[in-house]
């Protein structure tokens, strides 16, 4: 059934090589699902004490100390907390960039360990779009080219993937600024092509480090609005930031303190409320 | 494969003075190792063209004065050829070809008014194959053996003394005046000696009953086949130095009785001299293109030093291992590749601009009936070489990618991007 679901992707038609690494990787995950039958299947992001761990010459440095986290499909989450509270580090997991030591992740069922760079960056491919603070676009190709980079490595002819990424430019409103390069546009303007790049190869989830941090608050407001049209569309979205205002946006807050959930927040009639962490810990 | 070129072509072309400086070193290197092998070409086909213009596998003999007392006989003794040692050498040098001798004389050649002073030659018929003389066609024929049982009183003449007797007149059947003998035009010589004047040839009996009348010469030259290593060579000395020894009575072991001049020997050891000096070029020439290669690999690590962060950013966008490392190497096979060419084409071009001039300047000598005189000839390289560059420039291009590219895929994503 879930592969059914996979299938309305709006852009299997147009590749077939595209259409044939899903099919794929729906036979993986549903692998996966007669595996972990306990697994509840609407669950993109599930976390049972996660444990990770720095380890330099002098010291080590015990970041994340048994995290246990489930989101569901379609859930507006933001994570806070103060710096070095792990947040990033967490991120970093869920978006396969970094490994973890001990725990489980699963990430739309599927246990993400010991993956391969390979396996990694088809995941990232296939399954999650990343939004940066500093934007990370690359500085000497165009917007347009910046936004159809992901389908290069999806192995998209360059024709369909500029129309492609046209369609996402022209969302964002950023036609016009289709064959700027990066430095010609504004903050804001950036952000908006990044997130068009995060979104061309159709993901699952979208992670966003501090999406607003180098952002006024004018262009803050046009970000967020953007990113929760997207969520409103079925997108898992996962916010990172320090900012109140940008965590108020979302419909579920996590607050880390020392590599714990000290507690959550979740958005009933338009405000949050504080909620316990203990349903996790006693797990 | 087409789209990974256009994304190589679009990195490169956005850093386009970083893509030069990168080609540069490498379009040099290509540049100087054809250089050096069209200057080494050029050396060899100059010296090979004047050892062609003589038979290479013969043999010059000229008798000396003895310095070993032999079987009784004193020192100083002068010694000559007579007829009997060409049959001699006929007989029992079984690798033996052609042979002449030769007996020189200064004369006087005239045809009506116009007059000079030449070097005429008694030569045998074989002369004509071991000296590699050219009777175009049209131009008459060489002595011949009828001439030679006849001692026949028939002459010919190099074209120089031709073109100064005969104006625009044609020599052939006209009678010139040898000495005090008249001879006939039989032939004209085309051949330029490249040093030395010009010379009339007649028949060697002519020449001994006429000018000879002691019968005595000094010089045998023939052709051998069948000799190719030094030492086979210096065998084949020892051996003619016996035979000679014992038909004119001097210890084998004596320099000064017989000099033997084996132009096979020189040739073979010449080849040899060729053989290391193109090695010697070659071996700078790659020198040189390492160098090249190594100033890509250099270039190739710095850009992907500078470029951590853009490869970390295509990483966490989804970029196998694979396609970073494939993107690194192409993009190094790419720039050697392409700047190889251009430094191919450089150096193609450079050698083949001078050989062009060489060309227009010999012509020049033609013209001016100079003789040709060369140690460097048409120094190009032939289009193997570019065949051979290729796939040296293309494993080139893989050695100086592997590396950088190899650095490029351990960049970690989020290392990477943390960087500002």
């Amino acid at each position: 059934m879930y592969c059914i679901v996979q299938g309305f992707d709006i852009y299997l038609h147009r590749s077939f090589h595209s259409t044939k690494k899903k099919r794929k990787f729906c036979n993986d995950s549903s692998q996966q699902l007669v595996k972990d039958e306990s697994q509840t299947i609407e669950k993109m992001i599930d976390i049972r004490k996660l444990h990770k761990s720095y380890h330099s010459e002098a010291l080590s440095l015990h970041v994340l100390k048994g995290i246990d986290l489930s989101i569901e499909a379609g859930e507006y989450v933001s994570i806070m907390g103060a710096s070095g509270s792990g947040k990033s580090t967490l991120l970093n997991i869920l978006g396969i960039l970094d490994t973890y030591d001990r725990g489980d992740y699963h990430l739309n069922g599927s246990l993400i360990r010991n993956l391969s760079e390979r396996q990694a960056a088809e995941y990232r491919n296939e399954m999650i779009g990343f939004v940066f603070q500093s934007f990370n676009l690359i500085n000497f190709k165009n917007a347009l080219e910046n936004v159809a980079l992901p389908l290069y490595y999806k192995k998209v002819s360059r024709r369909k993937r500029n129309i492609i990424a046209m369609e996402h430019l022209d969302r964002m409103g950023l036609k016009e600024w289709a064959h700027h390069l990066p430095n010609e546009l504004s903050g804001g303007q950036k952000q908006r092509v990044a997130i068009a790049r995060a979104m061309i190869s159709n993901p699952k989830v979208i992670l966003a480090d501090e999406p607003t941090g180098a952002l006024d608050s004018k262009t803050t407001e046009e970000v967020m609005e953007v990113l929760t049209d997207l969520n409103s569309e079925g997108i898992t979205t996962i916010i990172v930031t320090h900012e109140r205002s940008v965590a108020d946006a979302t419909r579920r807050i996590i607050h880390l303190k020392d590599g714990m959930i000290e507690y959550e927040t979740r958005k009933e009639n338009g405000i949050h409320e504080t909620i316990s962490s203990l349903p996790y810990s006693s797990l | 494969m087409n789209d990974h070129f256009q994304e190589i072509i679009d990195t490169l072309k956005k850093n386009r003075m970083r893509t030069a400086l990168t080609g540069l070193s490498v379009s040099w290197g290509i540049f100087i190792l054809i250089v050096l092998l069209g200057a080494g070409n050029g050396l060899k086909n100059g010296v090979m063209q004047n050892f062609s213009s003589r038979a290479v596998n013969r043999i010059n003999l000229w008798p000396g004065t003895t310095s070993i007392p032999y079987q009784g006989l004193k020192t100083e003794r002068n010694l000559s050829f007579t007829e009997s040692e060409v049959d001699l050498i006929r007989r029992e040098v079984e690798e033996s070809r052609t042979i002449t001798a030769r007996i020189n004389s200064t004369q006087t050649i005239s045809f009506g008014k116009e007059y000079g002073s030449y070097s005429v030659r008694g030569v045998m018929p074989g002369y004509f194959e071991i000296e590699k003389l050219i009777i175009s066609s049209g131009q008459g024929r060489f002595i011949n053996q009828l001439d030679m049982q006849q001692q026949n009183k028939v002459i010919v003449l190099d074209k120089k003394i031709a073109d100064l007797l005969f104006k625009d007149e044609s020599p052939l059947g006209k009678q010139v005046k040898v000495g005090r003998l008249m001879f006939k035009v039989v032939g004209v010589n085309s051949k330029k000696e490249q040093w030395g004047g010009s010379n009339a040839y007649i028949p060697f009996t002519t020449a001994q009953t006429i000018f000879n009348p002691n019968r005595k010469f000094y010089q045998i030259t023939f052709t051998v086949e069948g000799l190719q290593t030094e030492v086979e060579n210096d065998r084949f000395n020892e051996s003619i130095r016996e035979l000679m020894g014992r038909q004119l009575d001097f210890d084998p072991k004596d320099d000064q009785a017989l000099w033997v001049n084996n132009a096979q020997k020189e040739y073979v050891e010449t080849m040899k001299i060729f053989g290391g000096i193109t090695l010697f070029v070659g071996i700078i020439g790659i020198l040189t293109l390492i160098a090249g290669i190594v100033g890509v690999s250099n270039i190739m690590l710095v850009s992907v030093k500078e470029r951590t962060r853009e490869i970390g950013i295509r990483k966490a966008i989804g970029a196998t291992p694979m396609a970073i490392l494939k993107t690194i190497i192409l993009e190094s096979i790419f720039i050697t590749t392409l700047f190889g060419y251009i430094g191919l084409m450089l150096g193609i071009g450079l050698t083949e601009l001078i050989n062009f001039v060489m060309t227009q300047s010999a012509n020049a000598a033609v013209a001016s009936n100079e003789p040709q005189m060369s140690v460097f000839t048409n120094p190009t390289v032939d289009i193997g070489y570019a065949l051979f560059a290729t796939v040296v420039l293309i494993i080139a291009g893989v050695i100086a990618g592997y590396l950088p590219a190899r650095k490029a895929v351990r960049v970690q994503p989020i290392e990477a991007m943390r960087q500002e």
